[in-house]
């Protein structure tokens, strides 16, 4: 690894020029004593997915809780560098938390079902944020839900226990209270891995619709869904990022030989 | 006959003998409990068919002319028992709370074993604290302020009013409660740990406060464990008997004031059985409480176990 490899691509890359939603700068991150991002410099242009790909531990889920500020939760966890967002540095100690997290949404692994009725999972969110009344509550949570393809299926038992939806379901249903408190950016952290492939392939049907209007991070362990889903595409390996470029580009030509190696599978 | 097959009969039979062993564990808890179910109600059944339902309803207890009846003390144990509970849940929550979720590094572990260890101190030892230290508090201090803030006002009047002695249904509760919470709030936090951490992150992700998070996450999601924990703090008041005994005052009187002395169905079992004669009507009545304590203990057992079942 020289240390050329190491220094970060370009971060305006090659694409015409964008808003973008979320300008990081060196980013340096620690899990107490351990270094886990080193001078992450990276953008996430508007509107766009921007997959995040690399072997475990490499940072990338760490990068992705940096952007809601949910590591502040944990004593010892600290970041260092700059992250824009919407013209203020979110590292500030000044930052509202709550209202960065209502316009900054995440989505986890797996489900994450509060344990109410469907209804009261969409609504929950909303309810912190906004004061709306019962008809314009149902109408959120219709939109919502019929956003992410599961109105259709629950429509009859909104009053039901969201724990009894299926996997892909309850996923659906965590993105549609994602995004009920319209948030600009969407934070998924391999939101597909805990579920089947049909429920997968509608999740990543749903990326493609959703980015006409929000920002999309997603971290993903699987290749061709980043290659399905993402216009852009960065590498992390060892906590540092190698290579960002268009998933087009990743995938066919990459700059660096550890892109090549890891995309092509030969990674030890 | 092969060894192996030889070696597998003896392990076989070797199996055959544990699994005995192991129903005749199992067998013994039922038998056990039967037991004890019958001991007391044969025990009680004197008492029981001598008084009838005046027995539950009269606080008439008297050696003299051999008249027995539990209110005084079954009043004592349900009043303690509550006053103790309203004290020592919103503690035991708050605390376990706060040690899960906010406190952080040393401190909060810090607190969390001393939680544990005083959890595990002997009730006797809350009985002399009461005695040396609650019970002249509250004569010298509480009572005459409550006496003469409350004499006049209607209801609370009684309720607050007693001889300035200190001992009495509050004295109790207050150290039953003290004796309870960290029992509660060692088991709370095991619950409330067990709240997946990407349940909460997903709440404080949609911008959730700590108010909110706790409200509309932790507490339904732990709420089968909280009831827990509270039934076996419940169970613990309910059945204390020394600590209870020292500051209860062991008068067995019915009434509204909450500072007079009373007395518990421990306590006053405690203190008659020793000196109750074989065969006596006064033996069987305490053999009744006892039955009854019994009772009461698996009520709220059951009761917590229909409040549980309602989740689903």
């Amino acid at each position: 690894m020289t240390s050329a490899s190491m220094s970060p691509a370009s971060p305006s890359g090659r694409e015409p020029a964008q808003d973008v939603a979320l300008a990081v700068r060196d980013l340096n991150f620690h899990y107490g004593t351990h270094h886990a991002l080193h001078g992450i410099s990276l953008d996430f242009p508007a509107r766009c997915v921007t997959a995040m790909i690399g072997p475990s531990g490499c940072g990338k889920s760490t990068l992705l809780r940096v952007f809601n500020k949910i590591y502040a939760l944990y004593p010892g966890q600290r970041a260092t560098g700059e992250v824009m967002f919407d013209g203020r540095n979110i590292l500030d100690d000044s930052i509202n938390l709550d209202m960065l997290r209502s316009r900054i949404g995440m989505v986890f692994q797996k489900p994450t079902p509060f344990p109410m009725s469907i209804y009261d999972n969409i609504a929950f969110g909303v309810r912190l944020h906004e004061k709306l009344n019962r008809t314009e509550m149902d109408e959120r949570v219709q939109d919502v839900l019929t956003r992410v393809a599961l109105w259709n299926e629950v429509r009859d038992r909104l009053n039901a226990p969201a724990t009894g939806l299926s996997g892909g379901q309850q996923q659906r249903l965590c993105i549609a209270r994602s995004i009920a408190t319209r948030p600009e950016v969407l934070l998924l952290d391999e939101p597909t891995s805990a579920l089947d492939p049909i429920s997968t392939a509608r999740i990543e049907e749903l990326l493609d619709e959703l980015k006409e209007e929000f920002t999309i991070a997603i971290v993903t362990h699987n290749m061709q869904q980043a290659a399905r889903c993402a216009d852009r595409v960065a590498f992390f390996y060892l906590g540092r990022l190698v290579e960002v470029d268009t998933a087009d580009r990743i995938f066919t030509n990459p700059r660096e030989k550890q892109t090549q190696d890891y995309i092509t599978g030969r990674f030890g | 006959m092969t060894p192996v097959l030889r070696s597998s009969h003896r392990r076989a039979g070797f199996d055959t003998v544990f699994h005995g062993l192991l129903l005749l564990c199992s067998l013994l808890v039922l038998a056990m409990l039967g037991g004890l179910i019958l001991l007391m109600a044969t025990g009680g059944w004197q008492a029981f068919t001598r008084f009838g339902l005046s027995f539950f309803t009269t606080s008439a207890w008297n050696p003299v002319k051999d008249v027995y009846g539990i209110l005084a003390p079954l009043l004592g144990t349900l009043v303690s028992t509550l006053i103790a509970m309203l004290i020592a849940v919103p503690m035991a929550f708050g605390t376990a709370f706060w040690l899960t979720y906010i406190a952080s590094g040393r401190f909060s572990s810090i607190v969390g074993t001393t939680i544990q260890l005083l959890a595990a101190v002997p009730s006797i030892i809350f009985g002399m604290w009461g005695f040396q230290t609650i019970v002249p508090f509250i004569a010298r201090d509480v009572q005459p302020f409550l006496n003469h803030h409350f004499r006049h006002v209607p209801v609370l009047g009684p309720v607050f009013s007693g001889p300035p002695v200190g001992t009495g249904l509050v004295t109790a509760g207050i150290i039953l409660a003290v004796m309870i919470a960290p029992f509660i709030t060692a088991v709370m936090v095991d619950v409330f740990g067990a709240v997946p951490p990407m349940l909460r992150e997903s709440a404080y992700g949609l911008g959730a406060t700590r108010w909110e998070m706790m409200r509309k996450i932790v507490v339904p999601w732990s709420r089968n464990g909280m009831i827990g924990a509270v039934v076996l703090g419940m169970g613990r008041a309910l059945g204390e008997t020394m600590a209870v005994t020292f500051i209860i005052g062991n008068v067995t009187t019915v009434g509204w004031s909450l500072f007079a002395p009373r007395s518990t169905v421990a306590s006053l079992i405690a203190l008659q059985f020793p000196e109750s004669p074989e065969g006596s009507l006064r033996l069987s009545s305490l053999m009744a409480l006892g039955f009854i304590l019994m009772l009461l203990s698996c009520v709220s057992l059951v009761l917590a176990r229909c409040l549980r079942g309602k989740r689903q």
